[in-house]
């Protein structure tokens, strides 16, 4: 049913479809609006047999998604930034019992300094907790990976965090075609669970595990998300068979990534989420004008795509990955992996970070990077649109004096002052 | 014709006795006891929560007809009951985390009551760190919406788990290893304390109570009788611990009846946030009778001893037995002269 409706409610609604019988909720932007709209549709009646606690934390929120789902219960809930590093420790434990809870991530800076704009730093930094994470580059695939999310958790036995980016999708007004309660219950059958809290059958789950067995516990997550990535390409056709199109979006190649106008391409850029809409709006343009250019999209960036993306770039000369996260210490997060992908590849790859904080990577940008890749002179390591200036003259007065002060105040009133 | 025995009539709390009437039984007593922490776990000799778990849980699956399901914090009674791949749990047990044992218990109830079950019910179960410290927040939270869990404290008055440091549950002048008696201030501080029965009143939750392992019977009573209540209750167990308390390991139900006695641990129920009953003492005791049998309390008596310390321990049992009328007036003045 095609509805113009905003990102969240899309994403609640189709939450609602998968019947999900547990739902937890803590406010954080940019995801209140996902659970402030389930909150409505369960008291209405129209997911049966479903219990929405409000909780006191994100911490707690995972913690009851946990218990509802050793119950045997589909759970589900939402949150962002600060919110999601708040529940890192039952985000290990969830995906260390093998609890196939789905979360929406409505991607968001994490501070200091505090920002409450998008970029992947929240996500990015649970990449090794275990959990699968999709991404979606509009709100139609974001509605869309929310039922694949759950077919794949309970498949394999792992949770499974859709990641969207906050505000860019999850408060904009498009036109979603949402789903049919039949053909969902067609696509996602009941949830059977491995393991089950069941006074019938008494079992202990979360014992302690010593030397002698950890590793072949911890390994059988690995394990796990080898089978998603075997099992991921059959469930999105199996997801176009039902609906009528691609969960990823138009120009998904196989569940796992998407791939515009790669044929032939001379730069390519890899990316996550929404910005890959404005990379294609350039990508036309710069086509028209004879530079050869497409873009690769993740959408599953654990478990990470290795074949996939080989094939996707191994022939391409140059390839830039544009990511709205950073480690710190050494740059590209995103871009590590695609280099594991491409090792004994002879490509150059570059990493431009741009984006954090909710600044926007407008199509100039994007042409920039591109043309600057096409010139071989964009560096290994870039900070797309930096004020340099700024940054300079905080620096100086790091030099100056000891007692600097605070640099994000520093930095805002330098900024002021001009 | 039975005769109507009381327990001290027998000379003790003995909760076996084979005079009384079957109805009265305890549970432990009966061989269809659930066993629900069953023998062959890692338990210290004399362990009060391991005394305390299996009652307790043994008396909830009675009452509930073996329908129940237990969440476990870290810590202790964890770590002895599941080092892999052994069990002691003979009902449905998960262990996720040290502080979120509340919450967990939350999600397992909203997941029988989607399910349809609420004919199953849920334990939460933890230490005094994993309750008025960690999961102090994940507790407030699962009293504040009532959720259908029986939250069970069995307090040791420290981190035991860990090698015994302080938590909030930690007793005035106690030592432990990092509060050591050492200094013109030796051991724990003498702060308001983290009195979480109160705490939980405070919610205006259906149920509160304390009990000891001193007296069983009574905290199968009281368990049973949580049962009974739907929404959030809590009992918070003293449990002595031989390690961390520097007792010997047969002195663990006579040190819990003398912090009862001492009136350091008044013993009493609550409903809907008010003290409904009490339980009084029986023979009063100073608190140097409980306090001296425990090696973290050594650093108080002596020649190098802290009698300041223990006229302040004291005021503070003097302070509960007022406030919670421990004793009868004149059995307490005749026990003080």
């Amino acid at each position: 049913m095609l509805r113009q409706i905003e990102g969240s409610r899309a994403v609640a609604e189709t939450v609602a479809a998968c019947r999900p019988a547990v739902i937890c909720a803590y406010p954080i932007s940019p995801q209140t609006h996902i659970v402030e709209a389930l909150d409505e549709i369960v008291r209405l009646g129209e997911i049966k047999n479903c219990e929405f606690v409000n909780v006191e934390s994100e911490f707690s929120a995972m913690s009851v998604a946990i218990g509802a789902s050793a119950t045997g219960a589909r759970a589900y809930t939402a949150t962002a930034s600060q919110g999601l590093l708040f529940m890192v420790e039952p985000l290990y434990n969830a995906s260390g019992l093998g609890l196939p809870i789905v979360m929406t991530v409505a991607n968001r800076a994490i501070g200091a300094p505090i920002n409450i704009w998008n970029d992947h730093s929240d996500a990015m930094s649970q990449r090794d907790s275990g959990w699968i994470q999709l991404y979606a580059q509009d709100n139609q695939s974001a509605s869309d990976l929310h039922m694949l999310a759950f077919r794949i958790a309970e498949e394999v036995s792992l949770p499974v965090m859709v990641c969207m980016d906050g505000f860019v999708l999850t408060h904009a007004m498009e036109r979603i075609d949402l789903p049919e309660q039949e053909a969902v219950d067609k696509f996602l059958p009941s949830y059977v669970p491995r393991q089950i809290l069941d006074p019938n059958d008494p079992m202990s789950i979360g014992a302690m595990v010593g030397p002698e067995a950890f590793t072949e516990v911890r390994y059988l997550g690995h394990v796990k998300q080898l089978q998603a990535l075997e099992l991921i390409p059959g469930i999105a056709n199996e997801f176009e068979e039902i609906f009528g199109r691609r969960a990823a979006g138009e120009h998904d190649a196989d569940g796992l990534v998407t791939t515009y106008r790669i044929e032939g391409a001379q730069v390519v850029l890899v990316a996550l989420g929404s910005v890959i809409g404005t990379m294609k709006v350039v990508i036309d343009e710069m086509r028209e004008m004879g530079s050869k250019v497409g873009v690769l999209g993740i959408t599953s960036f654990r478990p990470f795509p290795l074949d996939a993306v080989r094939n996707a770039l191994g022939k391409v000369p140059k390839v830039v990955v544009v990511e709205r996260a950073f480690a710190p210490g050494i740059g590209g997060i995103v871009s590590s992996n695609v280099r594991t992908a491409l090792s004994n590849i002879p490509v150059s790859i570059a990493t431009a970070v741009a984006g954090l904080g909710g600044r926007p990577i407008t199509r100039d940008s994007i042409r920039g990077i591109i043309e600057r890749a096409f010139d071989d002179t964009l560096p290994e390591l870039t900070f797309v649109d930096l004020d340099v200036e700024l940054i300079n003259r905080e620096l100086e007065r790091h030099r100056e004096q000891r007692r600097s002060g605070p640099m994000a105040e520093n930095l805002l009133r330098d900024l002021g002052s001009r | 014709m039975s005769t109507q025995l009381k327990f001290y009539q027998v000379g003790s709390f003995a909760v076996g006795n084979r005079l009384i009437d079957e109805a009265d039984l305890p549970e432990q007593s009966r061989s269809s006891r659930a066993n629900s922490l069953t023998s062959g776990h890692r338990a210290c000799q004399g362990c009060g929560e391991a005394l305390g778990a299996r009652y307790a849980i043994d008396a909830a699956m009675a009452a509930t007809n073996g329908k129940l399901v237990a969440v476990n914090a870290t810590g202790c009674l964890e770590v002895f009951s599941t080092p892999y791949p052994e069990t002691s749990w003979r009902l449905p047990w998960l262990h996720s985390l040290f502080g979120n044992a509340a919450a967990v218990a939350t999600g397992v109830a909203a997941a029988l009551r989607a399910q349809g079950k609420s004919d199953i019910r849920v334990v939460a179960q933890g230490g005094d760190g994993g309750t008025v410290d960690i999961g102090f927040g994940p507790l407030s939270g699962m009293f504040e919406r009532n959720d259908d869990v029986l939250y069970i404290c069995y307090d040791n008055e420290a981190y035991m788990n860990t090698g015994v440091q302080r938590s909030g549950a930690t007793p005035p002048a106690a030592r432990t290893n990092t509060t050591h008696a050492i200094g013109p201030n030796p051991g724990a501080s003498f702060t308001q304390g983290k009195n979480l029965p109160l705490i939980a009143m405070a919610h205006g939750i259906p149920y509160v109570a304390t009990a000891t392992v001193a007296d069983l019977h009574d905290l199968e009573a009281k368990v049973k009788k949580a049962m009974t209540i739907r929404g959030a209750r809590y009992l918070h167990v003293l449990v002595p611990c031989p390690l961390g308390w520097g007792s010997r390991s047969e002195e663990t139900i006579k040190l819990a009846r003398l912090a009862t006695e001492s009136g350091l641990f008044p013993v009493f129920e609550a409903e809907d946030g008010e003290v409904t009953a009490t339980k009084k003492i029986r023979r009063l005791v100073q608190v140097e009778e409980y306090l001296k049998p425990q090696k973290r309390f050594a650093h108080l008596f002596g020649a190098h001893g802290h009698p300041d310390l223990l006229n302040a321990i004291q005021a503070i049992a003097d302070r509960n037995i007022a406030k919670y009328k421990l004793c009868d007036p004149i059995e307490a003045e005749a026990d003080h002269e």
